[in-house]
């Protein structure tokens, strides 16, 4: 079916067109709105934004293959990133992200089987006074102990 | 020597300290004022004199860049706010993003006026979610005060400012590539010439500066130039005024403090840093983001040549260098973004070498041949390394591969990458031979302490 975006949205890709002296210029923008609702980037999404932006589907293909937070598949319900960067890694980002694999029962780049958690690892997410440092969809969570890591799992899970 | 000062973060602690009350209680928007009623050459005269060198990473002066821009074009101009942040180590513009966001939107407004722009976009990496709503919350405060939109502050110069969002690449922080990014494009640096002063966002003149950078201006037309260029102790230099620094790794205290111009990194480490956990020592600091060569507690200082800026610490430390743009470049390293990461001796050097190559590889955009393919050997050499398989001629295989890449690519990422491949080789040549001799079992084996 084809990609639509809601009332609301709609209102808010039109501010987005505001800011810009073209419409080139709102695709990184317009394509995070539309991940927003569908949760990745679809064909049908490629589609959609090509036309409302009157650029090539090849532009917006290239663009979402060349950064790393589009989603060229279908994710879990919530995503955690995990930083694993030198800042973190001094302080025990390893431990979190064996930790997480095992209470999950995932390795990095999976999804648990009923869909809800997607785990990734982020390289230096400018929380490196904080660290170690997890991402969950938009928060972080900063100096972490595996207990504190364990109660945002447990939290996520119920969610 | 430590001199802390509460000016870039002064809203840091106040109640709401992002809000527009909490900033026009500490004077907010006041130089504004004051720079809208100079003429353009004496803003941009105002900031040359105040010295702030680019706290993006090059340190190249503000004020000189901003007389880049051309005086009769027809076109508009941009002032483009560089909150990328994604130098490993780096942590800084995001406390001023979250914690006196309206610092920089008055930043933008002199920006805008000094550049002739009447435009600006914040180029803000999509994680920092935080940063980006309290940045639209300032614009939308200013906006609604009359600060921004057709007469800011009542003055007949309009300028108007956005939010913009990368979408995870590391590379986007590199300023062409940021205004591929800002154009609706994949983030592939751009070869220069023709610089941003000329040809920038949709092909206009534009200038970029680092997020820190923009900040600094308002305190400028508070202070005025000179005197904000001499709370620095290398204002000789040409090294003006305060700024942020960050620690992190292994230190009792990490975190950002500012600070006049002038500390030292034993000073940064130690005293605000409150130095190494118990029971270790310090092995090497990475000074400013992890493309500056690493320095080593037992570095001292060779710089008899009397024209050296280096000369007056001739024979001391290293760590007892004042932490300035051409004090550190004549070190060997660089300043950076000011944000120091600590080894402790716990810390195995040949990993935190390999952590750093990962990332390299990582975000290499690959246009370049010597980048993409350097990094990835970088990378594949000390998994060897590591795996106990590598010969000594590997050791000497990154130097030279690294070599290759200096001065070969398109962009700085190729030297932000291959220069700390220098330094370790340099600095940690016995414990990367050691992983060769031992079949990779010689370290401590952990990052962690
Ligand atoms: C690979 C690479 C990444 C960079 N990342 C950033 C960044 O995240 N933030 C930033 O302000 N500057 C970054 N820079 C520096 C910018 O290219 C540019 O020099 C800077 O934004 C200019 O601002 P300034 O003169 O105020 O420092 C990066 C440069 C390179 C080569
Ligand atoms: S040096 Fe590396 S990051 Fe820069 S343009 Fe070349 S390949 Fe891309
Ligand atoms: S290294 Fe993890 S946030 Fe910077």
């Amino acid at each position: 079916m084809p990609f639509a975006l809601t009332p609301e949205r709609e209102r808010e890709f039109a501010d987005i067109l505001s800011r810009y002296p073209n419409k080139m210029a709102a695709t990184i923008p317009v394509l995070h709105l539309c991940q927003e609702q569908n949760g990745w980037i679809s064909d049908d999404v490629i589609a959609f934004v090509a036309q409302r932006l009157e650029v090539s589907t090849a532009h917006v293909q290239g663009v979402v293959t060349f950064y790393t937070l589009f989603n060229q598949k279908p994710v879990g319900k919530h995503t955690i990133w995990v930083c694993r960067t030198l800042s973190c890694a001094l302080r025990g980002a390893d431990d979190v992200l064996r930790h997480c694999e095992k209470r999950l029962g995932i390795h990095e780049g999976e999804t648990t089987k009923d869909g809800k958690i997607t785990l990734k690892t982020a390289e230096c997410l400018a929380a490196c006074g904080q660290a170690p440092m997890m991402q969950v969809d938009k928060t972080f969570h900063e100096n972490l102990t595996l207990a504190e890591v364990d109660r945002i799992l447990d939290n996520l899970r119920k969610s | 020597m430590i001199k802390r000062t509460n000016l870039i973060s002064r809203t840091y602690d106040l109640p709401n300290g992002y809000s527009l009350a909490a900033y026009e209680s500490v004077g907010g928007y006041k130089s504004a004022r004051k720079a809208l009623a100079m003429s353009r050459d004496q803003v941009v005269a105002e900031v040359r004199a105040a010295n702030i060198r680019g706290r993006g990473g090059a340190g190249f002066p503000c004020g000189v860049k901003w007389g880049f821009m051309p005086k009769n074009s027809n076109k508009p101009h941009y002032l483009i706010v560089n909150a990328d942040e994604g130098e490993p180590g780096t942590f800084k513009d995001r406390t001023i993003m979250e914690k006196n966001p309206h610092l920089v939107i008055e930043g933008c407004i002199i920006g805008c006026y000094g550049i002739g722009a009447h435009a600006a976009y914040i180029y803000v990496r999509d994680e920092l979610h935080l940063s980006k709503e309290r940045l639209w919350q300032a614009i939308h405060e200013a906006r609604k005060a009359g600060y921004l939109g057709q007469k800011p502050l009542g003055f007949d110069y309009p300028v108007e400012v956005y939010v913009h969002t990368g979408a995870g690449a590391y590379i986007c922080g590199e300023e062409t590539s940021l205004l591929n990014s800002l154009e609706g494009r994949r983030g592939e640096p751009r070869l220069k010439p023709p610089f941003p002063a000329q040809v920038g966002a949709f092909g206009c003149p534009s200038t970029v500066n680092n997020l820190e950078t923009i900040a600094a201006v308002p305190l400028v037309f508070e202070l005025g130039g000179d005197h904000f260029s001499q709370l620095s102790e290398l204002h000789y230099l040409k090294d003006g005024g305060t700024r942020l620094f960050g620690v992190s790794g292994h230190v009792k205290n990490p975190g950002i403090f500012e600070c006049a111009v002038g500390l030292t990194l034993r000073e940064l480490v130690y005293d605000l840093g409150g130095g190494p956990p118990p029971g270790t020592k310090v092995l090497g600091v990475i000074p400013g983001g992890s493309s500056c060569p690493i320095l080593r507690p037992e570095d001292v200082v060779h710089a008899p040549d009397s024209s050296s800026p280096l000369h007056p610490w001739h024979g001391k430390p290293a760590f007892d260098v004042p932490m300035g743009v051409d004090t550190y470049r004549a070190l060997g390293t660089m300043l950076g973004t000011c944000c120091a990461i600590v080894l402790s001796d716990k810390a195995d050097p040949v990993l935190a070498f390999h952590n750093l190559m990962r990332f390299y590889r990582h975000e290499s955009c690959g246009q370049c041949t010597p980048c993409r393919e350097g990094t990835g050997w970088i990378e594949r050499i000390l998994d060897k390394l590591i795996a106990g398989e590598a010969t000594m001629a590997d050791v000497d295989l990154l130097h030279e591969i690294a070599s290759n890449i200096m001065g070969n690519t398109i962009c700085a990422f190729g030297e932000g990458a291959a220069m700390p491949v220098l330094g370790f080789v340099q600095k940690f040549r016995p414990e990367l031979e050691a992983y060769v001799k031992s079949k990779g079992k010689s370290g401590t084996g952990r990052l962690a302490l």
